[in-house]
């Protein structure tokens, strides 16, 4: 008996240890982002107050809500464009993935997803509690908000995986993806509204935004949790989200048939 | 006390201590990795220094070039305090880390070894000189335009050795120079550096797991364990502390218990749950061939080796001699 | 003259590696074409984030466009050239992880002068001409009224201002010692600092004002050159004149960076590492 409980014991405080590891990455990432929060809302505070006290729909309270928002999404959603699965298709180790019995794109998914839920524990609910209670922020009242804002992010994780998907199977037609890689990290943080919200964007810009799965990612959630617009908008959003997600991965499941024809007839 | 300092020893050390504070769980431990040792190196000596992992080789050397702060006692390194004199001391050593490179991944040998000739401050003679002797004695020819990423673990090796003797260092000091490499290759590696030594007249201090490593190369060898020193002196006296052991690694049919009682053979280690079970005898005493059949009244025998002790099993040994 | 062969022969180790690493940069052309664009694009988005925000204002913190883009184009510059040559020191907790900055100790030079001249990131150059360009734009179009004292101000800014952030390279590099992990925190006065620099100081709290206008000098590379040069009042704390204190902030930053590396090289060296 006392042997199985220090077995026990033993394993709990392994895990422990192992976890402060991750703890201190936590740590340090939850460091950076309040700051960058402090700077964004320091900046988009005295937009709105020169514009006087209103700009787009955001006063004070909901910019920070956009902020903290925003700051906690980012250890959850990919906006650097950076996979394990692009290092896998360069050196050829896909063709290994290729072998197992699952969809590979339906893993990739899977396992992102997963992380990124795991990190919004970490990363994600401290950097919205702390800039809550260092500068303040405004929630909905009505519940409903909060079922689709869950539904909401549920889908801008998964988009944002399935987004980044789409650059990492490139590598099988392209060299090197670096090039794509940064682009779609300009693209995403700009056009995704992780600087400024997209309401704050000329018309044009706005259009050019919409024309890309970006602002599913990270906007949309954003506007859905934060109830700006009503709950009708808030609907909108998400079935908008679920028409993106349907488009990109649809284009990775056709690009992941293709890449893997093309392994074939090369043989690697 | 300070009568031997500078009295020319290449490596002198007295007392020199190393403790780690470790974390164990939530406690603090602490963990001595060098305990205690008075060793003396004379210039143009070949020494091996042996011992299991974890036994303190690699802190011991991190001590004697300045990389680790000693906790207590002295040491010098041809003459040298190693943290205070890092930078002179640079100029007199060289390094072979076996894992960790000093060559740039993405550039060609040359361009390494020309980095490096910079570096250390070599004028263009000698940096001719220098490099033509190296890449004669080892071979570097075939490959020296070829990026360091796409050598062979044998072929980069003989240029990590060149980039660490580029500057004719007094003391060159190897961490596992032939881990991993093929027998034709330690063999070139080997000769190499009994010519260098011959040449020059340069120190030799060498880790190794490899016996065959300590018996061409070393005309000395200590042994550390647990921070100690557990033996220091020649070869043959080594073995005649251990015995004259030898190990014959059977390979079964079937699975059995360790073999332990066997008469004249001490088991050492069982794989695969007892499939392969290494046992060592004195070769002064008993033959392969007794203990062979002993072990074949116990179980089916598919396969054997007689294999030369490894360290592991010399240092287990001295252990076990010294209690 | 035999001094200044002497100092040029002292400087052979690092030139050896600094040209090394260049031509091999450039040798993989398309490489190189790409990591330009890529460069010149960070530059340019990070403008596009601050125009954006004046499609809805005139005025942010008392400043409006063209004089912001001076203050974005000297921080952006100032940062771009000090990333070029020291912001590889970020790989500094790759090297302790591998075990492969013994091999730094194995040479004849300072740890830290080794590791800054290990490398030279080309790329940025690109990131540094469209800092460059928001800052003539921004001096011609607001109106500078040119004088010595304007020209030695920008000179001054954008000096102290590389320094300044060279400096908090060195302090982040010297943190990762002790920090291991959670390397990521350093990002926040690294980057955060660079956030921070492009930013009119006068829209900060005054806990901002404390950490990024003087603990972490980010006012100092920037926005308060920009104020003196462009004869505009500063914010409470952060008045115009300190424009000319950039160099002390420089200073500043250099010392507790060195500062900060000798404590974590001694810690390396006592083995916590």
């Amino acid at each position: 008996m006392r042997a199985t409980a220090r077995v026990y014991w033993r394993l709990l405080a392994a895990g422990f240890r192992r976890q402060s590891a991750y703890r201190l990455a936590a740590l340090g990432g939850l460091v950076a982002n309040l700051t960058f929060g402090l700077l964004k809302v320091a900046i988009l505070f005295a937009t709105v107050r020169a514009a006087g006290g209103e700009l787009h729909g955001y006063d004070t309270a909901s910019m920070s809500t956009y902020v903290w928002l925003s700051q906690g999404l980012l250890g959850s959603v990919n906006l650097n464009g950076r996979t394990d699965l692009a290092l896998r298709v360069k050196d050829g180790q896909v063709a290994v993935d290729f072998l197992r019995p699952v969809d590979l794109q339906a893993a990739t998914l899977a396992t992102e997803a997963g992380m990124s839920l795991f990190a919004l524990i970490p990363r994600g609910l401290p950097s919205v509690l702390l800039g809550a209670l260092v500068v303040g922020m405004r929630l909905p009242s009505n519940p409903v908000f909060y079922l689709l804002g869950t539904v909401s992010l549920l889908l801008g994780i998964v988009i944002s995986a399935a987004t980044v998907y789409l650059v990492a199977v490139a590598g099988f037609w392209l060299v090197e993806t670096r090039g794509l890689q940064i682009l779609y990290m300009l693209a995403s943080g700009f056009l995704g509204g992780l600087y400024v919200p997209l309401a704050l964007f000329p018309g044009w810009l706005r259009a050019v935004a919409a024309a890309t799965p970006f602002p599913s990612i990270m906007m949309d959630p954003i506007d859905v949790l934060s109830g700006l617009g009503g709950e009708a908008h808030a609907a909108g959003l998400v079935l908008a989200q679920l028409a993106w997600l349907a488009g990109v991965a649809a284009a990775g499941q056709a690009l992941t048939r293709a890449g893997r024809r093309r392994l074939e007839v090369q043989g690697g | 006390m300070n009568s031997a300092v500078g009295s020319g020893a290449i490596i002198e050390t007295d007392g020199l201590t190393r403790e780690f504070r470790v974390r164990d769980g939530r406690r603090k431990r602490l963990l001595t990795a060098v305990d205690g040792l008075t060793v003396r190196v004379e210039p143009g000596e070949a020494v091996g220094y042996i011992g299991a992992n974890g036994a303190g080789k690699s802190t011991t050397i991190k001590m004697l070039t300045g990389i680790l702060v000693p906790t207590a006692g002295r040491v010098l390194t041809c003459g040298l305090r190693p943290v205070p004199d890092r930078r002179r001391l640079a100029r007199q050593v060289g390094v072979v880390f076996g894992q960790r490179s000093q060559l740039w991944w993405d550039l060609p040998v040359r361009e390494s070894l020309r980095i490096l000739a910079a570096i250390h401050m070599l004028s263009r003679a000698e940096e001719n000189d220098r490099t033509a002797e190296l890449v004669e004695q080892l071979e570097l020819g075939e490959f020296l335009s070829v990026p360091v990423r796409q050598l062979s673990l044998g072929q980069r090796m003989r240029a990590e050795i060149a980039a660490a003797l580029l500057h004719s260092p007094r003391l060159v000091i190897l961490d596992e120079p032939t881990i991993g490499l093929d027998v034709l290759s330690k063999q070139r590696l080997r000769e190499f550096l009994i010519g260098e030594r011959r040449r020059h007249g340069t120190t030799l201090l060498l880790t190794t797991h490899d016996m065959g490593d300590v018996e061409r190369l070393c005309d000395r060898i200590l042994v550390i364990d647990h921070g100690r020193l557990a033996y220091d002196g020649d070869l043959p006296g080594l073995s005649r502390t251990v015995g004259a052991q030898r190990v014959l690694v059977v390979d079964l049919a079937e699975p059995v218990p360790d073999l332990t009682g066997l008469d004249g053979a001490t088991h050492l280690s069982s794989q695969a749950g007892g499939l392969r079970q290494r046992l060592a005898f004195d070769a002064e005493k008993t033959t392969a061939a007794k203990v062979l059949a002993a072990v074949s009244g116990q179980a089916e025998v598919l396969d054997l080796t007689v294999e030369e002790p490894d360290i592991e099993d010399v240092v287990r040994r001295i252990y076990a001699a010294s209690r | 003259m035999a001094e200044t062969a002497g100092r040029l022969e002292r400087l052979r180790p690092y030139r050896a590696v600094l040209a090394s690493r260049a031509r091999s940069q450039r040798a993989y052309r398309a490489n190189f074409a790409v990591d330009l664009v890529s460069s010149l694009l960070v530059g340019v988005v990070e403008l596009a984030e601050v125009w954006v925000l004046f499609t809805n204002v005139t005025a942010l913190g008392g400043m409006r466009f063209n004089q912001i883009l001076l203050v974005f184009g000297l921080a952006d510059l100032a940062f771009s050239l000090a990333d070029l040559s020291f912001g590889h020191l970020d790989n500094l907790p790759d090297f302790l992880r591998a075990g492969t900055l013994d091999v730094f100790y194995l040479r004849p030079q300072p740890v830290l002068a080794q590791l800054i001249t290990s490398d030279i990131s080309l790329r940025r150059l690109a990131r540094a001409a469209v800092g460059a360009a928001a800052m003539g734009a921004g001096l011609t179009t607001s109106g500078v009224t040119w004088s010595p004292h304007a020209a030695v101000l920008l000179v001054l800014g954008l000096v102290s201002g590389y320094a300044t952030f060279a400096g908090m390279f060195v302090l982040a590099a010297g943190l990762q010692f002790f920090l291991l992990d959670g390397a990521e925190m350093t990002n926040a006065f690294v980057y955060g600092g660079r956030y921070a620099a492009t930013q009119p100081a006068s829209v900060w709290t005054r806990p901002l004002k404390l950490v990024f206008g003087f603990f972490f000098p980010m006012a100092f590379t920037a926005y308060l050159p920009a104020v003196a040069i462009l004869g505009l009042p500063g914010p409470q704390w952060l008045p115009a004149w300190l424009g000319w204190c950039a160099p002390a902030a420089a200073l500043w930053s250099w010392a507790t960076g060195l500062l900060c590396w000798r404590w974590g090289l001694r810690h390396y060296q006592g083995g916590g590492g």
